[in-house]
């Protein structure tokens, strides 16, 4: 995203944004920055009916600059496209205040940004974050197993399913093994071919910068499809994707569901060489803060009233002290909700000097943190009894002979 | 064959693709290029007979024939008859008569209205008697068109030229050119003679009806079709035959003009009453031009007799209307003429009501604008109108009770037909738990293997079918060569189990392997499971499938430990929490610590002490030391002098000593899908995986959750035996009909369509965590289903012994505690309350539970 224009008074937050979308990333960064009840100008195409004197009603398809106040926003996160809608906030020679109307935001189509509420720590942070020019490493990943495959763009900010490739495989059985070797055969073939329309090969090689392939697998179908696709390369001589064969790492998954993708970028392997990117440290600390948890010392907490309380009593601050909070809290469309997120990531940051990470709602380690209720932390001194209720009992430790289960 | 110039060769490989070519051959070649001397001679002797055959009558260039010839391919007869058309225009309605004299009509026509015509004599000569039949051919009943057509030529041949050259225009494709300029027609009595069945009994005899023979349609003689009536005339014929077969089959018939006179009084009896003719009876062969083109090349083939078709219908119905200029009603006592027919004559079904509208409404202007329809009271039908159509109304019902009950068996028929369509795959509809008590079959039971990996877990079950026969020795020794050649000869064995290529090739187990074996009490299934951790989803799949478990412990240093912390572990608590009551403790590789007793002890006692943690009962636990390489133990004693401490059972006593499992009967229905496969040609669809509930017969209605598509079970096979029914804790294989693969997937359960499984979204389970359990992202597996799900709430911690809850608000379950937790699914899936499900994430199974409450 480019910053065109930029008058934010930094006191009161007031002022405004002008942006440009450059890449589909950007829908999503605009996405998170737009808010309900903030400003929105961009160019829209407006239909417009006239009424003559006569009686005669006369439309047209007219172009033109648009404001809106903002009271809803839609991503579509597989085209990435994002719809803004609004009631019109500026009089305007063909559209009248207050009319209803949702701008599409494009790329390459610049819009401008004013927030309702002023810009807060968190969104200022945001537009720093979307309009960072520094390069950005995407990453493919096919996470498969026997007969199903996952095809994912990794960006910066996002995890995207692509594709989802099921093809039933027949197992080895007696005398039957040759629909099991079919079988995979076919499921390579489908899987390459797919994996080949979604992911640009002929771009994906550079002489800067190459787009990396990821295979991961339970077991040795990695592996296999590796040397599939390396015979096809072969076989067909296909060029780009010969070049493209060294870029691709095969890596260990113990699923071929999405979610082990997380396991597969914590994997050592993988974070040697993608050390430096955003999932791969997102994906780090959540490692790092389950680790805590299942020390069971006190230390680590998640949950909005838990890490409340924690923060309060000061125990996510300087030394150690981590605020783990999803994006998806931010995108409340209550403002008094965001605002008690806002008001916690700044009392982290200023007032206890801690740490706050704003993992992305769309990475697997944002989703793991989703299930933990969207916000977690780790906590310089351990803290208990948080949960407020009775007293914590840890004497479950089974002396029972017969099982429940 | 004429020798072929290359451009010939060149020219004959476009056509030898195509095999109706291939017999043209011989003409095709001469047509290529310049002529042989083969050609001139016959485009010689062509030429002189067309000219004979032409006559005085008209006047044609020798280069004009030798051009018709070179078209027909010698063939004089259709050159004269082309030759005939194109140059003398005015004889050409003459000419067909001529040819078409073989036609009894055709002599009746002329013996009726020309009498006085020259040729009449000659040519009622032309008409077959039938006892020339009965001379040709020595059977009687053999009735023989062909022949007769032979007959005739045989006669012509003895006439005039013109008669000959009227025979090769008659016949000019049945055989090769040589045979008509010969004149030795082949009569099919001569064709026959050497075939045994001459001298069967005339009343065995068949029927042989060769179809007659009309002038072929050609490019440019002819029409390609007899004329009607000529077709007409061949079925009266026919028919004539037939009665005179049935009735009188010794009588004389007479001479020629008495035929000639019974021509004629079938003429006008034909004239009259055509239906007549059209008597079902009536054989007629179809001219028809595909199959004449057949006969050129071929033989006359035996045809049977057709039933009169549409088209001679069609050929008839002209007959009547020269005669029926005044309106005589003829009573539908048939079918009405085809649609074709009746646009080509013109005659409605309906004609009172045509003559009366004929008579009555003339459109008048305007009618059909709206505003005079709106007020003229005589758009609508008048009452004589009314009166009228009811009338014909009445007729047209008149010949309703000779259809009626036509129409009615047609009904019939077909809703016969629906019935039996239904049931595809017919049910014995048996009681299948009778038959299963009557059966009085042998104790079955599945066991699972299972054990760390290289524990020998394979190369166990591979010696134990070995010991047992079950594998020969032949295919051993071909994989121990083969295991060799890649320098894995311990591999040899485990190969029985391990079969596809990357199995062996790596040297692991990847999924379950199948085989059965029996013993003189039980038959046993065995369920082989890897043992990498990577395949614990497989492993999984197969303890859901088994009655109990053998537990392989490799009793070597280290080996045992390492098993301890790794799969030994997970596998025991994972087929505790499958709900696997019984477990065989194989002690295996005990040759390699010497059979030490200590070693033995030192196991077992560890052993007993993690699976007692894990709520075995002591007394289901059995150790076994034993040596898969060697066999030893396995189904023999162990050598004297190794082992002495050890007294007790072998491991296939152990395993026999195992108390059959309990059968849910009587339960609906209930199957998880273990695998998917194409079982034969005949059976694309087929599936295979164990029983849990109630039973199953060939014929039964089956519904495929979550799917929800139904199906029909076609066949049902245990342990590779077809058989009629299945009953629960039987694996079996499912051949399937009426249901597409693509609704089957693994993990999917069949169910009794009556008493489907219900789909949920969200379940609450009690679970025993083997790891930390958070809200997180986990699969869940059930069978060989694997889904992925979110555990969104923990809501309490349980106690072990009782299940009361001990604690609220959990945020954490710690290893070993029981807990109630809410899963949530990402997609819809059959599970039921009760079923036990395994919750594993990042490669380690976190929890074992049991559904309470699907929602």
């Amino acid at each position: 995203m480019r910053l065109l224009k930029q008058q934010i008074d930094q006191k009161h937050g007031s002022g405004f944004a002008t942006l440009l979308p450059e890449e589909p990333e950007d829908m999503w960064h605009a996405y998170n920055l737009i808010q309900p009840s903030d400003l929105v100008r961009a160019r829209a195409i407006r239909r417009v009916t006239k009424t003559s004197d006569s009686g005669s009603v006369a439309s047209q398809r007219i172009t033109l600059d648009l404001t809106i106040s903002v009271t809803s926003t839609d991503f579509d996160v597989g085209s990435g496209q994002l719809h803004v809608a609004g009631k019109v906030a500026s009089e305007n020679e063909h559209v009248k205040l207050g009319s209803h109307h949702t701008l599409d935001l494009e790329l390459q189509r610049k819009f401008t940004l004013e927030k309702g509420d002023g810009w807060d720590s968190v969104a200022l942070e945001q537009l720093r974050e979307a309009c960072d020019t520094e390069k950005r490493a995407d990453l493919w990943a096919v996470v498969m197993g026997e007969g199903l495959a996952n095809i994912c763009l990794i960006t910066e900010h996002q995890t995207i399913l692509r594709q989802r490739v099921e093809v039933p495989v027949p197992r080895k059985r007696k005398g039957g093994l040759d629909g099991h070797d079919k079988g995979m055969d076919k499921f390579y073939s489908t899987t390459l071919s797919t994996l080949l329309r979604h992911f640009d090969v002929v771009n994906a090689v550079q002489a800067d910068k190459t787009t990396p392939l990821l295979l991961a697998s339970p077991g040795f179908v990695a592996q296999s499809f590796l040397a599939y696709v390396k015979s096809e390369a072969t076989r067909t001589t296909n060029k780009p994707l010969l070049a493209l064969l060294p870029s691709i790492l095969v890596a260990h998954s113990s699923s071929p569901h999405v979610h082990s993708l997380s396991e597969v970028l914590a994997s050592p392997a993988i974070t040697s060489k993608l050390s430096d990117t955003k999932y791969a440290r997102e994906t780090a600390l959540m490692d790092k803060f389950y680790t805590f948890l299942r020390q069971d010392d006190g230390r680590a907490w998640y949950g909005p009233k838990e890490v409340e309380k924690a923060v309060e009593k000061g125990a996510v601050g300087r030394g150690g002290g981590v605020l783990l909070i999803s994006n998806a809290l931010f995108r409340a469309q209550n403002v008094a909700e965001r605002k008690r997120w806002v008001g916690l990531v700044d009392r982290v940051k200023e007032v206890e000097g801690g740490e706050v990470r704003v993992l992305s709602s769309m990475h697997e380690s944002g989703k793991r943190l989703e299930a933990l209720g969207n916000v977690a932390a780790i906590l310089t001194f351990p803290l208990e009894d948080l949960d407020e209720d009775d007293e914590v009992n840890g004497g479950g430790e089974g002396d029972g002979n017969e099982m429940v289960i | 064959m004429p020798p072929k110039s290359g451009h010939h060769r060149a020219k004959n490989v476009d056509y030898e693709e195509d095999d109706v070519y291939s017999d043209d051959d011989y003409y095709e070649n001469e047509e290529g290029g310049g002529m042989t001397d083969e050609d001139r001679e016959q485009m010689r002797i062509g030429a002189i007979k067309v000219k004979e055959a032409l006559n005085s009558s008209i006047t044609v260039s020798d280069s004009q024939i030798q051009e018709a010839l070179w078209h027909y391919y010698y063939d004089v007869g259709k050159s004269v008859t082309y030759l005939k058309n194109k140059h003398a225009p005015a004889t050409t309605t003459t000419q067909p008569k001529k040819q078409k004299a073989v036609s009894r009509f055709d002599q009746a026509v002329s013996a009726a209205s020309t009498p006085k015509k020259p040729e009449t004599g000659e040519q009622s000569a032309f008409l077959m008697p039938p006892n020339r039949i009965k001379e040709l051919c020595t059977a009687p009943s053999l009735k023989c068109t062909f022949q007769s057509r032979r007959a005739n030529i045989k006669d012509f041949d003895t006439n005039t030229g013109a008669s000959e050259c009227w025979a090769s225009a008659e016949y000019p494709c049945l055989y090769p050119i040589p045979d008509v300029m010969d004149h030795v027609p082949l009569s099919a009595a001569e064709f026959f003679r050497d075939t045994p069945w001459l001298n069967v009994p005339t009343h065995r005899l068949g029927e042989i009806t060769v179809e007659p023979l009309f002038p072929r349609g050609g490019l440019l003689g002819g029409s390609s079709k007899p004329s009607k009536l000529a077709a007409l005339a061949a079925a009266r014929k026919k028919k004539q035959e037939e009665a005179k077969n049935a009735t009188s089959t010794s009588t004389d018939p007479g001479d020629m003009k008495a035929e000639a006179d019974k021509a004629v009084a079938l003429l006008d009896r034909l004239s009259v009453k055509s239906k007549e003719s059209a008597s079902p009876s009536s054989a007629l062969v179809q001219p028809q031009p595909v199959e004449q083109k057949s006969a050129q090349s071929k033989y006359p083939s035996r045809k049977r007799s057709q039933t009169p078709t549409t088209a001679f219908q069609e050929s008839e119905t002209p007959t009547p209307e020269p005669e029926t200029s005044a309106p005589v009603e003829i009573p539908h006592l048939r079918a009405g003429p085809s649609m074709f027919a009746s646009t080509l004559c013109g005659i409605t079904p309906l004609p009172v009501k045509r003559q009366h509208l004929d008579s009555t409404s003339f459109p008048l202007p305007y009618t059909s604008t709206r505003g005079f329809t709106d007020t003229n009271p005589f758009t609508g039908p008048s009452p004589d109108d009314i009166v009228l159509s009811a009338r014909v109304k009445g007729n047209k019902s008149k010949p309703g009770p000779n259809k009626k009950p036509n129409g009615n068996k047609l009904a019939e028929s077909v809703e016969k037909l629906s019935v039996e369509e239904v049931p595809k795959v017919k049910s014995k509809n048996l009681n299948v738990v009778e038959e299963f008590e009557k059966s009085g079959m042998k104790r079955m039971a599945n066991f699972v293997v299972i054990g760390h990996v290289d524990h020998g877990k394979s190369t166990l079950m591979g010696r134990l079918l070995y010991d047992l026969k079950v594998i020969d020795q032949r295919s051993v020794d071909k994989l121990r060569k083969e295991a060799e050649t890649i320098g894995k000869s311990s591999f040899a064995l485990a190969w029985i189990m391990d079969q596809t290529s990357e199995e062996r090739s790596r040297g692991v187990t990847v999924d379950i392997a199948t085989n059965y074996f029996e013993t003189d009490k039980t038959r046993f299934t065995i369920l082989d499971a890897p043992g990498h951790r990577d395949f614990i989803p497989n492993m999984i799949a197969g303890a859901s499938q088994a009655d109990f478990a053998v537990l392989v412990i490799d009793a070597s240093t280290n080996s045992f430990e390492s098993g301890l912390k790794g799969q030994t572990k997970e596998h025991a608590l994972l087929v505790r929490s499958m709900g696997v009551q019984r477990l065989v403790v194989a002690v295996n590789k005990m040759d390699t610590v010497n059979w030490s007793q200590d070693r033995f002890e030192e196991i077992s006692q560890q052993m007993t002490a993690f699976l007692t943690a894990a709520s075995f009962s002591g007394k289901s636990i059995t150790f076994i030391p034993c040596a898969g390489l060697t066999g030893e133990n396995v189904t023999r004693k162990i050598e004297e002098g190794k082992a002495s401490w050890y007294n007790g059972q072998t491991l296939i006593e152990a395993l026999d000593a195992s108390e059959p499992a309990k059968r849910s009967l009587e339960k609906p229905f209930r199957l998880t899908v273990s695998d998917v496969f194409r079982g034969s040609i005949t059976n694309p669809v087929s599936i295979a995986g164990r029983i849990d509930a109630g039973s199953i017969q060939v014929g039964d209605t089956i519904l495929s959750m979550p799917a929800n598509e139904a199906g029909v079970i076609k066949g049902v096979e245990v342990e590779n035996e077809p058989v009629d029914w299945a009953v629960a804790g039987q694996i079996a294989t499912f051949h399937l009909a009426e249901l597409d693969p693509v609704h089957l997937r693994l993990g999917d359960i069949i169910c009794d369509p009556k008493k489907p499984v219900t789909l949920t979204k969200s379940f609450t389970a009690k679970i025993l965590a083997f790891e930390h359990v958070l809200p997180m992202g986990v699969d869940v597996f059930r069978g060989r289903m694997s889904a992925e799900a979110n555990v969104t709430k923990l809501v309490a911690v349980l106690n072990k012994g009782t299940g009361e809850v001990e604690k609220k608000k959990v945020r954490i379950v710690k290893p070993g505690e029981v807990a109630r937790v809410v899963v949530q699914l990402d997609r819809e899936l059959p599970l039921e309350v009760g079923v036990r499900v395994v919750l594993r994430e990042g490669g380690n199974t976190v929890a074992a539970g049991l559904l309470e409450m699907c929602s």
